[in-house]
C-alpha cells in the first residue's frame, strides 16, 4: 500500500510539472488514472475499516455491560462504595442478589446463583460458590440470589474481558506469524515488480517509446498484490470476528491460526463426547422375574432419587409398564424413602412390608443374603456383561429376592460420531479424555469413533500427553475448566478454557468459550481453517490477474512505437488510455468486489484436503486467471461507450 | 516436419527416465549418513586426507560453517584462477606465446568458471593456454560442478532431517562430488568421446598449408577430458571458441546426442536422490516430472520456432551462409548439426545452466532465442544445473506449497516442516536478489553509451543481446546471444558482479533455508495436508514458477524476443 500511496503522489507531481506539454486525451486520461488510484488507496482503507467496525459492534455490546459500575468494597470491617475502575487486585467487595458484579475475580465466601447472560447469552443462571472450580465470576455479570464476597483477581480494565474486547476492536491486533511470512512474501513481490517496471523505461526508451511516469505507475499499481494486501489484515478481524459470533474470545489471532493447523483434539468425554450423565438404557430381569416387575419395583425405588440416573430410570420403566407407572407414583404418602449413602451404596423405599432397593451390585447382593436370600444366575451374569461392556449394572431387589438389573449407560451424543469422522478426513485426531476406568473408556470411545482415549486421567496425564504429541510434531488443541487444567491448557497450542471454569484455567488457556461448550473445539478448528483457507484463495487470486493485467497493459504501453504487438492485445481493448485505464479501475474494483468475501471467508467443507484445494484452486486460482480478462474487457466497453480517448 | 524431428527428443527422454532413477539412488548412497560413516578403505583413505589437510572429516558443520567452508573455497578459487591467467607467459608449454590476460577479462573468466557459469568472453584457443584450461579452467569445471551438488545435498538434509542443528560436512560433501561422481562418470564419457573422434592430446598447433596456399594452424589440447565434464558439470566453457560446433569438441550426430544427454543427466537424477532422502519416492518423481515437462515444452517450442519458420525468415531476410540445390541451410549452424539438433541442443543447454552452443543462438529465429532466455529466466530449474536445479526447484515448490498450501486450511509445510516467516524471507531473498541484478544491469547496459555501443544488432534483437548476456550471467549459464561484444571493461565487471550475486547470493539463502529447516520437527503427514507427490502439485509447481519468472520479466520479453518475432511478419 505504501508502493501505492508513493507512486500515485509522484504521478500526481509528473503530471502536474508536464500538463503544459499535453493534449487534451492525454490531460482527461491522466487525470482519470490518478483518480483511480487514489480510489484504489481509499477501497483498501475501507476494507479494513468495515472488518474493524464490526468488531467494534460485538465489542460495543460487550461492553454496555461493564458501564458505571458501583463497587460495595470492604475496608476494615465496614463497606465502602467505590466505582469499579477504582478496584485493585486483592480488593474484597460483597455483591448481594440483584447486584452487578463490578469486577473479574474469585468467590471467597458464599454461594450465589449468577446470571451470566450478558456475556454468554445463555439465559439460565449458574451456580458460583467459595473454593472448588465454581469460584470465577466475570465482571458484568448480575447475582440473582444471595450474597457472595468476591476478591478482585484483574484490575478493571486490565480484566479477561476488556483484553478480548480490545482484541476484537482490532486495536492492539498483532500479526499472526503466517501473516507475517506472507507479509514477507508479498513485499518482496513488491519489489521486483517495483524494480521490473523501473527498468522498464530505460529499455522502453532504447527501443525509442518512452512512457509517461502516469502510465507506469499504473502498470505498477496494477501489478503489485494490491488486492491481497488491502484485504488480509480484514480477512484476520473476520476470523476473529467469526469466533466472537460463536461466543468464543481469542486472546490472539495466532491462537485462530493454530487451531487451523491442530491435528490433535483432546476432548473431555463428558459434556462433549456423552451427555454427561449415565442414563437407564434397558432392564435384564431375574430368572424369577419379568421385564415388567422389574420396571415396576425400579420405579419404585427411584421415585424419589432426584438424581440425573434416577431421573433416568423413572423414565425408562414408565415407557415400559405405559399408563400403570403413573398410578404407582401417586401412592407415595407412607413410604419411607432410603438415600443414597457412600456406605451403603444403594437407595431406595420402605411401604409398610416391602422393601425396595436398587444399587451396586454387591451392595445390593449382600443386603439380600443379610434378609436370608440369595442371587440368581441370571442376575449376576448380567451384571457382569454390563460392567466389562463398559456400563454400569444397578441390581434391583424387594425383600430378599432379586429381581434383576438395571442397564446404566454414558449415552453418547448424537451425530459425535460422524463429526469425528469428519475431523478424521481432515486429519485431526481426536483423543477423549476421562476419569473412567480403561474398561468403560474403551467402550465409549468405540461408541463415539474417537481415535485415542485417556481413561482415568489426572491432569498430569493430560499434561504428559499433550507434550508427547507435540514431540512427535502435533498441534494439540484441549478444552478445560478447573485450575487444575491450567498446565495442560498452556501447554496445548489451542486452548479453550470454559467461561463457567476458575480463573487460574482462563489465564492459561488462550480462547475461553462464554457459553461453556465443549463440543465448540470443533468449530474453532473450522473456523481457524477458513481463515487461512481464506487468506490462501485470495492471494492465489491476487497473484493470477497480474496475466490479465499485463495483456491490457503492455500492448498499450508499445503499440504506438511496435504496431506489430497487436497480437498481444488479446482482449481487443479500443486503445491504449481505455486499455491502461480499464486495468487500473478492475484493480480498485476488485478490491471493493472481495470486501464481502474476505469478511465472511470462503467457504468450508469438511472433505479431504486434495477436494478442498481442488475446488478452491479451480475458483480462485484459474478464476482469478479468467475473470480479470472478463472484467478489463468489460470496463474497456463502458469507457468506449463513454468516449473516452 | 515435426513428426520425424521429434523422435530424437523422444529417445533422449526415455533414455533419462531409464537412468536417472539409478544414478539418483547412487548419488544419495555417496551421501546417505550411513554411508559416510561406514569404514570402508575408500572412506578411510579421504578421511585421512581431509585429516592432513586440517578437516575433521566426521565433524558435521551447522549452516553457517557450511556457508563459510564454501566461500572460503570459491574465494581461493577464484584468486587461483585469476592468478593463474596473470602470469601464463610464464607457463612451460606456452608455444603460442600468449600474453597474461587483461585483468578485467582475467577476472571476468575466474568469477565465471568458479561460478559454474562459464561465460566466455574470450576465444579459449587463442587467450589460454593449455595449463591454463587444464589447471585452471577444467578443475573448476570439475569442482564448481561439485559445489553446486553439495549445496543441494546441503538442502535435501535440511528438508529431510529433524531437529537436528547441523547440514552435513562440505569438505567430505566436495570430495565425495568430486571422486565419487563426476570424475567416474567424466571419464567414461570422454573415452566415448574419443572413441568418436573428439581430440585429446598435448600438440599445442599443428600448421598446415592450405589448398589455396595460406598457413593455418588448429591448435590441439586435452579436448576430450574436459569436454565430457564440460556437459557433464553444467558448465559449458568451450576448450575451442566455437565451442560445440567445433568438430574436435563435437564431430558427429552421436556425440551431439550423448553430449546432451550427459548435460541432463545428473540434474535430471537428483529429484530421485531427494526422494531417497526424503524416504518418499513420490516426492522425488514429482519434483523430476516438472523438471522434464518444464524441459520438453522448451525443447518443443524451440523445435517448433526453428523448424517452421527458418526458411520463410531466411528467404526474407537473405541471410544465406550456404546454399545447395535443393536445400537451403540457415545461418549460424554447421552441415553437420541439424537444425532439430541445435534446437534440442539449446533448450537443453539453456534449461540446465551450460553455457555450451552447437549453433550460433544469435542467428536463432527471435522467438527460439527468446524461449532460450525463458528458459534461463525460471532461474535454471528446468531441470537445472548440477545441484542449483534441484534447490532451485524445492525454493520454488516451497514458494508453491506456501501460497497455494494454506487452500487447505493449515498453515503451509512442506514435506513436514512448517514455512514461517523466516523461511519466506530466504525465498523472497532467493526469488528476488537474481532478477535486481540482472533488470539493474541491463537497464545501466541500455543507458550506458559504451555499453550501447557493443550491441551488434540494432533494434529489439540488440536489446535481446545486451538482456540475455544479464539473464546468462545472472542465472550461471553462460551461453551468449553471440552479437554482443561483451569483452569490454564494462560487461567484464558488471557480469563478474552479476554472476557472483547470481551463485552466492543464492547459494548463501539456500543453506540459511536448510539451516532453519534442518532444526525444525516434522509433523506428521495425513489426509489433512496438502499433499505434494500428486499430480496436481506438480500443475501447482509449473504455474507458480511460470507465473513468477513471466510476472517478473514480461515486460522485458515483450520488447525484445516478441517484438522481434512479430516484426518477421508473424
Amino acid at each position: 500500500m505504501f508502493i501505492v500511496e508513493v507512486g500515485t503522489a509522484f504521478a500526481t507531481l509528473d503530471f502536474v510539472a508536464t500538463i503544459k506539454s499535453q493534449t487534451t486525451s492525454d490531460i482527461v486520461f491522466a487525470v482519470s488514472v490518478i483518480i483511480w488510484l487514489f480510489f484504489t488507496l481509499v477501497f483498501a482503507n475501507f476494507a479494513e475499516v468495515i472488518a474493524e467496525r464490526r468488531g467494534r459492534a460485538q465489542a460495543a455490546s460487550l461492553r454496555s455491560a461493564r458501564t458505571a459500575l458501583i463497587a460495595r468494597l470492604i475496608v476494615k470491617g465496614s463497606i465502602e462504595e467505590v466505582p469499579a475502575e477504582s478496584l485493585k487486585v486483592g480488593d474484597r467487595c460483597i455483591v448481594t442478589a440483584g447486584e452487578t458484579i463490578p469486577c473479574d475475580g474469585e468467590v471467597v465466601e458464599g454461594i450465589a446463583s449468577v446470571d451470566e447472560s450478558a456475556i454468554t447469552g445463555e439465559s439460565a443462571p449458574v451456580i458460583r460458590e467459595a473454593g472448588g472450580d465454581r469460584s470465577s465470576v466475570t465482571g458484568g455479570t448480575k447475582v440473582l440470589s444471595d450474597e457472595i464476597i468476591v476478591s478482585v483477581t484483574q484490575e478493571p480494565g486490565k480484566s479477561f474481558l476488556e483484553k478480548m474486547i480490545l482484541l476484537v476492536e482490532g486495536a492492539n491486533r498483532q500479526k499472526t506469524p503466517n501473516e507475517v511470512a506472507l507479509n514477507i512474501l508479498l513485499s518482496g513481490l513488491s519489489f521486483v515488480l517495483l524494480l521490473s517496471v523501473a527498468t522498464l523505461q530505460p529499455f522502453a526508451i532504447f527501443s525509442k517509446s518512452p512512457q509517461s511516469i502516469v502510465v507506469l505507475v499504473a502498470l505498477l499499481v496494477c501489478l503489485i498484490p494490491t488486492t491481497i494486501g488491502a484485504l488480509l489484515s480484514a480477512i484476520g478481524i473476520a476470523g476473529i470476528d467469526r469466533l466472537v459470533k460463536q461466543n468464543v474470545l481469542a486472546t490472539s489471532g495466532r491462537a485462530v491460526e493454530a487451531a487451523g493447523d491442530c491435528n490433535t483434539l483432546l476432548l473431555d468425554k463428558t459434556g462433549t463426547i456423552t451427555y454427561g450423565n449415565r442414563q437407564a438404557v434397558q432392564f435384564f430381569p431375574s430368572s424369577d422375574s419379568s421385564e415388567k416387575e422389574l420396571a415396576e419395583a425400579a420405579l419404585i425405588a427411584s421415585v424419589a432419587d432426584q438424581t440425573p440416573e434416577g431421573r433416568s430410570i423413572v423414565d425408562l420403566s414408565k415407557k415400559i409398564m405405559g399408563d400403570n407407572g403413573a398410578v404407582e407414583t401417586s401412592q407415595s404418602d407412607d413410604w419411607i424413602t432410603i438415600g443414597f449413602s457412600a456406605t451403603t451404596r444403594m437407595s431406595g423405599v420402605d411401604i409398610g412390608d416391602d422393601s425396595y432397593r436398587k444399587g451396586a451390585g454387591d451392595s445390593v447382593a449382600k443386603w439380600i443374603v443379610e434378609n436370608g436370600g440369595t442371587v440368581d444366575a441370571l442376575s449376576s451374569k448380567a451384571i457382569t456383561e454390563i460392567a466389562s461392556s463398559g456400563g454400569t449394572p444397578l441390581l434391583v431387589a424387594k425383600n430378599n429376592r432379586s429381581l434383576g438389573v438395571i442397564y446404566l449407560k454414558d449415552v453418547v451424543k448424537e451425530g459425535i460420531a460422524s463429526r469425528f469422522a469428519t475431523m478424521r478426513s481432515l486429519g485431526i485426531r481426536t483423543v477423549m479424555v476421562t476419569g473412567d476406568n480403561p474398561v468403560t473408556a474403551a467402550a465409549i470411545a468405540k461408541e463415539a469413533g474417537v481415535d485415542d482415549f485417556i481413561a482415568q486421567a489426572t491432569p498430569e496425564d493430560k499434561l504428559s500427553y499433550i507434550k508427547k504429541e507435540q514431540r512427535s510434531g502435533s498441534l494439540v488443541a484441549m478444552t478445560g475448566d478447573g485450575t487444575n487444567d491450567a498446565p495442560a491448557l498452556a501447554q496445548a497450542d489451542v486452548g479453550v478454557a470454559m467461561n463457567s471454569g476458575t480463573q487460574a484455567a482462563k489465564e492459561a488457556g488462550n480462547m475461553v468459550d462464554l457459553d461453556s461448550n465443549p463440543t465448540k473445539l470443533l468449530e474453532i478448528v473450522e473456523i481457524g481453517k477458513q481463515l487461512l483457507i481464506t487468506r490462501g484463495s485470495l492471494t492465489t487470486f491476487s497473484i493470477a490477474n497480474d496475466i490479465a493485467k499485463y495483456f491490457a497493459i503492455i500492448p498499450a504501453m508499445f503499440q504506438r512505437v511496435f504496431p506489430v504487438l497487436k497480437p498481444l492485445n488479446i482482449m481487443h481493448l479500443t486503445n491504449a488510455h481505455t486499455a491502461i485505464l480499464a486495468a487500473v479501475i478492475f484493480n480498485a474494483l476488485i478490491i471493493v468486489a472481495l470486501i464481502p468475501l474476505a469478511l465472511r471467508g470462503v467457504k468450508f467443507r469438511a472433505t479431504s484436503s486434495a477436494s478442498i484445494l481442488r475446488r478452491n484452486l479451480s475458483i480462485y486460482g484459474i478464476g482469478g486467471v479468467i475473470l480479470p480478462f472478463l472484467g478489463i474487457k468489460a470496463i474497456d466497453i463502458v469507457l468506449t461507450l463513454i468516449g473516452v480517448k | 516436419m515435426i513428426n520425424s524431428t521429434i523422435i530424437p527428443l523422444l529417445i533422449m527422454a526415455a533414455l533419462i527416465m531409464a537412468v536417472a532413477p539409478f544414478l539418483g539412488r547412487y548419488i544419495y548412497r555417496v551421501f546417505a549418513d550411513d554411508q559416510i560413516k561406514k569404514d570402508t578403505k575408500l572412506n578411510k583413505l579421504e578421511r585421512n586426507f581431509l585429516s592432513r589437510i586440517g578437516i575433521d572429516p566426521l565433524a558435521e558443520q551447522s549452516w553457517k560453517a557450511y556457508a563459510l567452508s564454501l566461500i572460503a573455497f570459491s574465494t581461493v578459487s577464484i584468486l587461483f584462477i585469476y592468478l593463474l591467467q596473470r602470469i601464463q607467459y610464464l607457463e612451460p608449454g606456452n608455444t603460442n606465446h600468449l600474453h597474461a590476460v587483461p585483468p578485467a577479462l582475467a577476472i571476468n573468466t575466474a568469477v565465471s568458471f568458479v561460478t559454474n557459469t562459464n561465460w566466455q568472453n574470450y576465444a579459449g584457443e587463442s587467450t589460454m593456454t593449455a595449463i591454463t584450461q587444464t589447471l585452471g579452467l577444467a578443475v573448476q569445471n570439475f569442482v564448481s560442478a561439485a559445489v553446486g551438488l553439495s549445496v543441494a545435498i546441503a538442502l535435501t538434509r535440511g528438508i529431510t532431517r529433524s531437529r537436528r542443528n547441523t547440514i552435513g560436512n562440505f569438505w567430505v560433501d566436495l570430495m565425495r562430488s568430486t571422486t565419487r561422481i563426476l570424475l567416474p562418470l567424466a571419464t567414461i564419457f570422454s573415452i566415448v568421446l574419443l572413441s568418436q573422434g573428439v581430440i585429446d592430446n598435448l600438440v599445442i598447433s599443428r600448421c598446415i598449408t592450405t589448398i589455396a596456399g595460406g598457413k593455418q594452424c588448429i591448435p590441439g589440447g586435452l579436448v576430450a577430458s574436459q569436454e565430457a565434464i564440460k556437459e557433464l558439470g553444467t558448465n559449458g566453457g568451450g576448450y575451442f571458441n566455437a565451442n560445440s560446433m567445433h568438430p574436435f569438441e563435437n564431430p558427429n550426430f552421436l556425440t551431439n546426442f550423448l553430449e546432451v544427454y550427459s548435460i541432463l543427466l545428473i540434474p535430471f537424477s537428483l529429484p530421485f536422490t531427494f526422494g531417497n532422502f526424503a524416504k518418499k519416492r513420490r516426492e522425488g518423481i514429482t519434483i523430476f516430472a516438472v523438471m522434464l515437462i518444464l524441459w520438453a515444452s522448451s525443447s518443443l517450442l524451440l523445435l517448433h520456432f526453428e523448424t517452421s519458420s527458418n526458411q520463410l525468415n531466411l528467404a526474407k531476410t537473405a541471410n544465406l551462409t550456404a546454399v545447395t540445390s535443393t536445400k537451403v541451410l540457415p545461418e549460424g549452424q554447421d552441415l553437420r548439426i541439424s537444425t532439430p539438433s541445435c534446437a534440442i541442443f539449446s533448450a537443453s543447454t539453456t534449461a540446465t545452466s551450460t553455457g555450451a552452443v552447437n549453433c550460433s543462438l544469435d542467428s536463432l529465429e527471435p522467438a527460439a532465442s527468446g524461449v532460450a532466455l525463458f528458459n534461463m529466466m525460471l532461474g535454471e530449474v528446468s531441470p537445472g544445473g548440477v545441484g542449483s536445479g534441484l534447490y532451485g526447484i524445492l525454493v520454488f515448490a516451497i514458494l508453491a506449497v506456501f501460497v497455494s498450501g494454506l487452500m487447505v486450511g493449515r498453515t503451509p509445510e512442506y514435506l513436514g516442516k512448517k514455512i514461517q516467516g523466516a523461511e519466506m524471507k530466504l525465498i523472497t531473498i532467493y526469488l528476488l536478489i537474481s532478477p535486481a541484478a540482472i533488470m539493474i544491469f541491463s537497464a545501466f547496459a541500455v543507458i550506458l553509451k559504451t555499453a550501447r555501443t557493443a550491441v551488434g544488432n540494432p533494434g529489439a534483437q540488440g536489446l535481446s543481446e545486451i538482456i540475455y548476456s544479464f539473464v546468462s550471467t545472472g542465472n550461471n549459464n553462460g551461453s551468449a546471444l553471440a552479437g554482443l561484444s561483451s569483452n569490454t571493461d564494462f560487461y567484464n565487471i558488471t557480469q563478474a558482479i552479476n554472476m557472483v550475486i547470481g551463485r552466492f547470493g543464492l547459494i548463501i539463502p539456500v543453506l540459511a533455508l536448510a539451516g532453519a529447516l534442518v532444526s525444525k520437527q516434522a509433523i506428521p503427514q495425513g489426509p489433512g495436508t496438502f499433499a505434494t507427490d500428486k499430480p496436481l502439485f506438480a500443475s501447482i509447481l509449473i504455474a507458480t514458477i511460470v507465473l513468477i519468472v513471466g510476472i517478473t520479466y514480461f515486460p522485458v520479453l515483450a520488447l525484445g524476443p516478441i517484438v522481434a518475432h512479430l516484426s518477421l511478419g508473424h
